[in-house]
């Protein structure tokens, strides 16, 4: 059967990939869609998502994060999306594509975006049970569900960018990870032998096997017919579980064969300046299918967004035109640093290398340039920082000598290379082709001040988001720069920033949050009820200072309840159905047999979910509003009280077994973890706090990752600050060594509080330390030889928390006015909400999603921005 | 001796199908936090006061999750205008025609609010 065609003439898009998406809107931008029939054949079972960032899916992104398809989007253009419905054959004489379900379409212009396929070298037994390969969500599922019940080591076959995404992803799922490369190095199209050497030595440190200079002969199958090893070409043979074929891909060009379009020796359908295929008019072929007009098949996103634009301008009948593209890339494997960018390589005729090479460190940095001295590429190992500020550099020549460019900070004076020195035409952000100019231009025409507004704009930074960075400096700098005065202020009601707040309510001892709106705020927030991000923040400042300037230190009370975030209102953390979690406070991670106990019947009683933290300690998942009280007072009765798992507090401080029961502990470690958090709990502060104490400098317990961490010396205790875990790692300072207990307790609630008082919102103590003018030094200075003279007051603040701690769970459960707001419903408050329901998974329950679903709409997390 | 308390406390009611349901006691209602109701037919609305008495109701079902948690969020003033932050992503709504803030195809549900 065929399709009626309307009377519009008919685009037909065959591949719903990252340059089929970037295609349509492209499509829509021109209006094409309204006075066009435009059908898309999408083969695989979901429509596009963002490839580029699909390892993600392994750090906690769903298929759902990662699509980018917005159905509203396909609707309101009345665009014709077939989803699962691969084109089979085209017929370019008729002017007809038939579709896998029998539908056949005419068309008046067919646009192929058929993407490539993994390239699987031709070894006996290449397709056994356990090989894989690395292109789609259904591919990862594949390789997870493997990983999970079959295998305990697995094989990369090619340790180019992609391969090191998967051996990472693969050692993610907990498989002891093999990467075998051809080359003699890894990544060889992108960085060169020294820097294959440093990035070597990284990637070994991650705990992954690298093997180079070798090939894979065949694959070896048990009797079963699963893969059980590898034979390489030295001869060996490498025991291996699965394997993840990684060794390039090829472009789609089957059905351009078939059809008799023209394709290159080596693959990729030819296609002209206009992406418009040399053999038919009619046909165009963009993204990694296509052969462009310089002889390349890219296979990256941001050439393959530049031909969607350029075949969506040439059907509107714009000029445009694709001669070619960067190929820079910077990896994103969590935990390496890799980037290569312009010609890195150095095949440029007379051009001269500037190197710096340190394995010992990991760090190699190399910048190719010109005769006249311009910037014509690079490739940095270890320390990627300057990627952003150099590969827009890349074509001109920098403002200052090359070798500041490359030397590490400390290292002779580091360049202080602003974005301003860029000129307008310089490429920020490579994959969506956006310049300085343009974002220059989204502030000063387009009105945008946050670098949200300006992605939303211009496209910048919306797809590898590695030029994220560079964005945000290069917003402000605009700002500041049109005189528009690049506000401070906490948010849209005070102009001051928090440090500021906290010394005005110290100072003035204001114990109310609308006393300090209405004397303090900006003109217009007086009287107001402030906002989202005020609120909490004012909060956290009054329940730090509650006993100094006589508020009270219970969250709830009074107006202090109103200005919490949900969680702390709740005291329990809210999750994604609207049920909350409970964490009871279990310092430093020692726990007797007859809580465990008592935890285990608690949570069977409830029927909730529980899990063994990363922070040491059991949470309890699944609970109803109404039944959080009821949970508190038996975990209270027991001895428990509220681990300010919701709060921005002290959460937890972890502990290694020490000198107790560990041959090499020097120190009894579990106890002064179970002291710390004892005395610090309940402390607020403006992000969470989190700590740890191993018993000797094997580390056990971290606590080089915490914003204050302990290390036991034989003469006493090291202490640590500034690590952080989570999306930004940063190990731990040294401040001061072999401290006794009393130095070191000091010496904590001076940092606390001094931390507490000058940090922003939301800053954990490492961004705050590499914030503050003189950084680490001169917080030594100010904790250590109190250069500032308030090390009195530092301590006196911390003594007055400690000695007014209560538990806010009891609290709570002892006072009925509160407890009245523990409620389903206001007006029923003994039904539960019908939305929380669970269903069974793995012995236990899980929140019922599709319930939730009716209605739902993708969205980004958003970090509210009232009135700015 | 106590004296009894004030028992013709101010009774908080929604407009639906054009009658008053009662939803609850006025000072039920913190300023700056709202409550969640349960209507009669299954829906749920989030009321809240601010801080100069006003009420307001809108739907409790925050579009961007599916949760019905609109009632739990932090209220505030945007230009003027009152808004909730939802608690889970974070989105606002504005309180009084039930507009998001940041999202301009998305919008729930407002209730007509009154003490009687
Ligand atoms: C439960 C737990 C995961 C687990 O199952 O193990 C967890 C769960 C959450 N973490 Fe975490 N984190 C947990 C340990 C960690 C750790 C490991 C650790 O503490 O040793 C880290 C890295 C260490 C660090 O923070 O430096 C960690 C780094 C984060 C981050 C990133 C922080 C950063 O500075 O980059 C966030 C986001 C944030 O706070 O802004 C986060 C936020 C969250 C939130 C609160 C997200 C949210 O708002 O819903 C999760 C809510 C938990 C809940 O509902 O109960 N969680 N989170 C762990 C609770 C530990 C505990 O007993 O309290
Ligand atoms: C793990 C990974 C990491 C990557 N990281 C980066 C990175 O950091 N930076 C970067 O620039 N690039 C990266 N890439 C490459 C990038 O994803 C591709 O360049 C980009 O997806 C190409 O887009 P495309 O639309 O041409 O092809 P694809 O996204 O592959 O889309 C092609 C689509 O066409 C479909 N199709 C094929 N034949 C048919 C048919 N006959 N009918 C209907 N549909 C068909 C396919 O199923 C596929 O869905 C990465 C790729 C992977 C796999
Ligand atoms: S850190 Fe040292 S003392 Fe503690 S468990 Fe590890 S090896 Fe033992
Ligand atoms: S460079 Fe990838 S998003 Fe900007």
């Amino acid at each position: 059967m065929t399709a009626t065609p309307g009377a519009n003439p008919t685009i037909v898009l065959v591949g719903h990939g990252m340059v089929g998406q970037r295609f349509l809107e492209a499509l829509a931008e021109r209006s094409l869609t309204a006075t066009h029939r435009v059908v898309v054949l999408c083969e695989e079972p979901r429509p596009a998502y963002d490839r580029v960032q699909l390892t993600s899916y392994f750090s906690g992104k769903t298929p759902e994060d990662l699509s980018m398809t917005d159905m509203a989007f396909i609707e309101d253009h009345g665009i014709e999306l077939r989803v699962g419905d691969p084109a089979v054959t085209i017929d370019r004489e008729a002017r007809k594509v038939t579709a896998k379900s029998g539908e056949v379409f005419d068309y008046d212009v067919l646009v192929l975006a058929t993407g490539s396929y993994p390239f699987v070298p031709p070894v006996p037994n290449k397709d056994a049970e356990g090989c894989f390969v690395y292109r789609t969500i259904e591919d990862l599922l594949a390789i997870e569900e493997y990983a999970k019940t079959k295998a305990t080591t697995g094989a990369v076959v090619g340790g180019g960018l992609l391969g090191l995404e998967a051996a990472g992803a693969l050692k993610g799922l907990g498989v002891d990870a093999h990467i075998v490369e051809f080359a003699p190095r890894l990544m060889p199209v992108q960085v060169d032998e020294g820097g294959g050497a440093a990035l070597l030595r990284t990637i070994e440190d991650m705990g992954l096997s690298v093997h180079t200079g070798v090939g894979t002969q065949e694959i070896v199958v048990g009797e079963d017919g699963a893969v059980t090893g590898m034979k390489l070409s030295d001869g060996s043979e490498l025991a291996t579980d699965m394997v993840v074929f990684s060794a390039g891909v090829r472009p789609r060009d089957q059905l351009a064969r078939d059809c008799g379009l023209t394709v290159g020796e080596r693959g990729g359908i030819t296609v002209d300046e206009q992406c418009r295929t040399v053999s038919d008019p009619h046909v165009f072929a963009i993204g990694e299918c296509a052969l462009a007009a310089d002889g390349r098949v890219y296979g990256l996103v941001a050439p393959g967004y530049e031909q969607a634009e350029t075949a969506a301008a040439t059907i509107a009948a714009d000029e445009a035109a694709f001669t070619g593209a960067d190929l820079s890339t910077k990896l994103k494997l969590l935990g390496v640093d890799v980037a290569s960018f312009g010609d890195a390589h150095g095949t440029a005729e007379d051009c001269l290398d500037v190197v710096y090479s340190d394995s010992r460190a990991g760090l190699y940095k190399k910048l190719v340039i010109g005769r006249d001295g311009t910037l014509l590429g690079g490739i940095l190992v270890g320390d990627a920082e300057a990627y952003g500020t150099l590969k827009a550099f890349t074509g001109s020549v920098p403002p200052v000598s090359p070798e500041s460019l490359v030397l590490p900070a400390g290292a002779g004076a580091p360049a202080q290379l602003g974005p301003t020195a860029l000129p307008d035409e310089a490429i920020i952000c490579s994959c969506n082709n956006v310049t300085k100019g343009t974002i220059r231009g989204a502030v000063t025409e387009h009105q945008c001040t946050t670098v949200p507004e300006v992605k939303k704009c211009t496209k910048a930074g919306t797809t590898c988001g590695s030029c994220v960075k560079v964005l945000g400096q290069l917003v402000n700098a605009e700002l500041e720069a049109s005189g528009v005065e690049v506000d401070k202020g906490l948010c849209g009601c005070f102009a001051q920033t928090r440090e500021e707040l906290y010394e005005i309510v110290l100072a003035l001892r204001i114990n109310t949050y609308q006393e300090l709106l209405d004397r303090h705020g900006r003109e217009g927030a007086r009287g107001g009820d402030g906002c989202e991000i005020c609120k909490p923040a004012v909060g956290s400042i009054i329940a730090s200072l509650a006993p100094t300037i006589g508020a009270s230190g219970y969250v709830l009370d009074g107006e202090q309840a109103a200005l919490q975030d949900t969680n702390d209102h709740f005291l329990a953390n809210l999750q994604k159905n609207g049920s909350y979690s409970v964490v009871p406070r279990i310092p430093g991670g020692e726990i007797a047999p007859e809580k465990l106990i008592v935890i285990g019947e608690i949570a069977r009683d409830f029927g909730l979910y529980t899990k063994i933290t990363g922070g040491q300690r059991i949470d309890m998942f699944g609970a109803r509003v109404e039944q959080l009280p009821l949970i508190w007072a038996r975990l209270v009765d027991a001895g428990f009280e509220s681990g300010h798992a919701y709060g921005k507090a002290l959460r937890t401080v972890k502990s290694c077994v020490g000198q107790t029961w560990c041959r090499y502990g020097v120190q009894d470690s579990v106890r002064m973890a179970i002291d710390l958090e004892l005395r610090y709990r309940g402390l607020r502060s403006p992000h969470k706090l989190k700590s740890a104490v191993s018993g000797c400098q094997r580390e056990c317990a971290e606590a080089q990752s915490k914003d204050f961490g302990v290390i036991a010396t034989a003469n006493g205790w090291n202490l640590y600050v500034g690590g952080n875990g989570g999306a930004t790692p940063r190990h731990a300072d040294l401040l001061a060594q072999d401290l006794s207990d009393a130095e070191l307790v000091r010496l904590i609630d001076r940092f606390l509080m001094f931390y507490i008082r000058t940090a922003d919102r939301l800053e954990r103590t490492s961004t705050w330390l590499e914030r503050i003018p003189g950084g680490l030094d001169h917080v030594r200075d100010v904790v250590v030889h109190d250069s500032l003279g308030i090390c009195d007051e530092l301590e006196k603040l911390m003594a007055d928390h400690v000695a007014h701690y209560r538990d806010e769970w009891s609290e709570t459960i002892n006072d009925p006015e509160k407890l009245a707001r523990f409620v389903s419903f206001v007006n029923a408050p003994d039904t539960p909400d019908p939305v929380v329901a669970f269903v069974p998974e793995r012995d236990q329950m899980k929140p019922d999603l599709p319930l939730l679903s009716i209605g739902m709409r993708p969205a980004d997390v958003l970090e509210g921005s009232a009135q700015r | 001796m106590t004296l009894a308390p004030e028992t013709t406390d101010l009774k908080v009611q929604l407009a639906l199908d054009g009658d008053w349901f009662t939803v609850c006691d006025l000072s039920t209602l913190l300023p700056g936090r709202g409550v969640a109701a349960l209507l009669p037919d299954g829906r749920q609305a989030a009321i809240f006061r601010d801080r100069s008495g006003e009420l307001f109701a809108i739907d409790n079902r925050d579009p961007f999750t599916g949760a019905a948690v609109l009632s739990r969020g932090l209220t505030g003033t945007h230009q003027g205008r009152p808004f909730v932050a939802s608690p889970l992503l974070k989105q606002r709504f504005d309180l009084a025609s039930g507009q998001c803030l940041d999202d301009e195809t998305v919008q729930v549900a407002v209730y007509k609010v009154r003490t009687a």
